[in-house]
């Protein structure tokens, strides 16, 4: 996956979360939190456990704060397939 | 002579039920022979039938609240919302949200949640890392509560009442007993029932040959008639607006009815066949606890859900309370429309007939072609409404498995 594809996915990721937030207006490097809850962001862990079989530890939480950083964290995990 | 401050009468309805998601819908409905019983396919059990709601979720809910809630939570926040527009309540004008309660009757609650979690789980073999963490906060007693208090930013108590079939008049009558104990100052109280969506209600009642089938749905909940084979499954919501008398009175507020008596107690004789002598104790005990007597209630509502030996030994304890000098003492029946709404069924069945009060008209029990002669009590009112005339007391019958009854007792409000 291209970082563009991954950066889709999570949109689509959290869109399916909380579908009542616009997340068209979201930039890179804003912080997720002000749109998910501590609840919403175990969605997105669970999400991506599903989809890619990726298990992202809790010591790692910390690195998922904004879609650029999310993208950092999955492109090396994701980029061959 | 109890003031003002002792009594507890009723000033807003919110339901949903299979045929109406207003008391006006719904009310009409019951006058126009309209069922809410529709066929139904349900996982692993395959087709069967059901009283379903159809109510706007999203008129109250955000769509995230619907995805990580449960059905009972959504009917619930509808119930109450609607309760709250129909009493005119404005909170924090009228009441501090720290002294609102919610007390909400359910049969059960978990199965549903926990039925569809486990499908879930199977299309990754079962590995519980993929278990819901929303599992704990959806399956929690509490939760159609507990969701209400978190749509409607209320802080003050909630908890729900499992008692089976009885829970709607057992939600309503601790509502009430809180507000008389001053735990509250309003309580929004009745019944919710999510019970359709899963498989097992169906499985099990079919197991103990006590579903209902019928090739016209609106036709399967049939209590009285001979020909009935058992209980429609249905979903359901109803929510009162629980005030004492001087408050409501000074805030201007529509009264639909008094709480004039209650009891409840248990059969202790049998996990699910009812005990006719303990539901007329029952209702006896309401009876006088109203200072009223038999004679004084113009309207028993039953709890007959079609089942051949439940619906004659309800009847049996009518006959026992009731004798031949209750004339004017008018039965019905409001499961023959919607199926059988579990822990809303009491408060729905309840809230249903208080129009009563004002226009007069008892609404039927519908779907008797062949009235068992078991069931033949003086008042039944069969297929059509029936002008009554003045309805001063309704009497509300609930009974639930595991042999606990709950009979509440509302009477007619003249200002």
């Amino acid at each position: 996956m291209t970082r563009e594809e991954i950066f889709d996915a999570l949109i689509e990721i959290v869109t399916e979360i909380n579908p009542d937030e616009d997340w068209s207006t979201l930039t890179p490097d804003e912080s997720l939190r002000g749109k998910l809850e501590s609840m919403d962001f175990l969605d997105v862990v669970m999400e991506i456990r599903k989809r890619y079989g990726i298990e992202v530890p809790e010591a790692d939480y910390g690195k998922l704060g904004t879609m650029n950083s999310c993208v950092d964290y999955l492109f090396p995990k994701l980029s061959e397939r | 002579m109890k003031s003002d401050r002792e009594r507890v009468v009723i000033t807003g309805v919110g339901l949903t039920a299979p045929n109406g998601n207003s008391l006006s819908e719904f009310r009409s409905n019951l006058l126009n022979g309209v069922s809410g019983v529709v066929p139904y396919s349900v996982r692993y059990f395959g087709e069967t039938i059901a009283g379903l709601c159809n109510f706007e979720a999203t008129r109250y809910q955000k769509r995230k609240e619907l995805r990580v809630g449960t059905r009972a939570g959504s009917i619930s926040i509808y119930c109450v919302n609607e309760a709250i527009a129909d009493a005119g309540l404005q909170l924090d004008e009228d009441y501090a949200r720290n002294r609102v309660g919610v007390f909400i009757g359910i049969t059960e609650h978990g199965n549903v949640e926990t039925e569809n979690e486990i499908y879930e789980l199977s299309k990754y073999d079962y590995q519980t890392k993929y278990w819901s963490h929303y599992h704990n906060p959806r399956t929690v007693a509490n939760n159609p509560a507990g969701e209400v208090t978190l749509n409607l930013s209320l802080t003050g108590p909630h908890f729900t009442l499992g008692a089976a079939c009885a829970a709607g008049n057992l939600g309503i009558v601790t509502g009430v007993q809180q507000v008389l104990l001053g735990e509250v100052d309003v309580a929004f109280a009745g019944g919710v029932s999510e019970s359709p969506q899963t498989f097992g209600i169906f499985a099990a009642f079919a197991s103990q040959t006590a579903l209902a089938s019928h090739e016209d749905s609106a036709k399967a909940s049939r209590p009285f008639d001979m020909a009935r084979n058992g209980i429609v499954v249905s979903e359901g919501g109803a929510i009162v607006v629980l005030e004492r008398l001087d408050k409501a009175k000074a805030r201007g507020a529509k009264i639909y009815g008094e709480i004039a008596g209650w009891c409840y107690n248990s059969d202790a004789s049998d996990m699910v066949l009812p005990n006719p002598e303990r539901q007329a104790e029952c209702m006896k005990e309401a009876i006088q606890r109203a200072e009223m007597t038999p004679r004084d209630i113009d309207l028993i509502n039953t709890h007959a859900t079609g089942t051949p030996m439940g619906d004659v030994r309800e009847c049996q304890a009518i006959a026992a309370v009731f004798d031949q000098a209750c004339d004017h003492t008018f039965v019905n029946n409001t499961k023959s429309f919607i199926g059988h709404c579990m822990g809303a069924a009491g408060a729905l069945e309840l809230v249903g007939n208080l129009p009563s009060f004002d226009d007069g008209i008892v609404h039927p029990t519908i779907n008797v072609d062949e009235l068992d002669p078991r069931c033949e009590l003086p008042g039944l009112v069969l297929n059509q409404p029936r002008e009554a005339g003045k309805i001063n007391a309704i009497l509300n019958n609930s009974f639930g498995m595991m042999g606990i009854n709950c009979v509440l007792i509302v009477k007619r409000f003249d200002a």
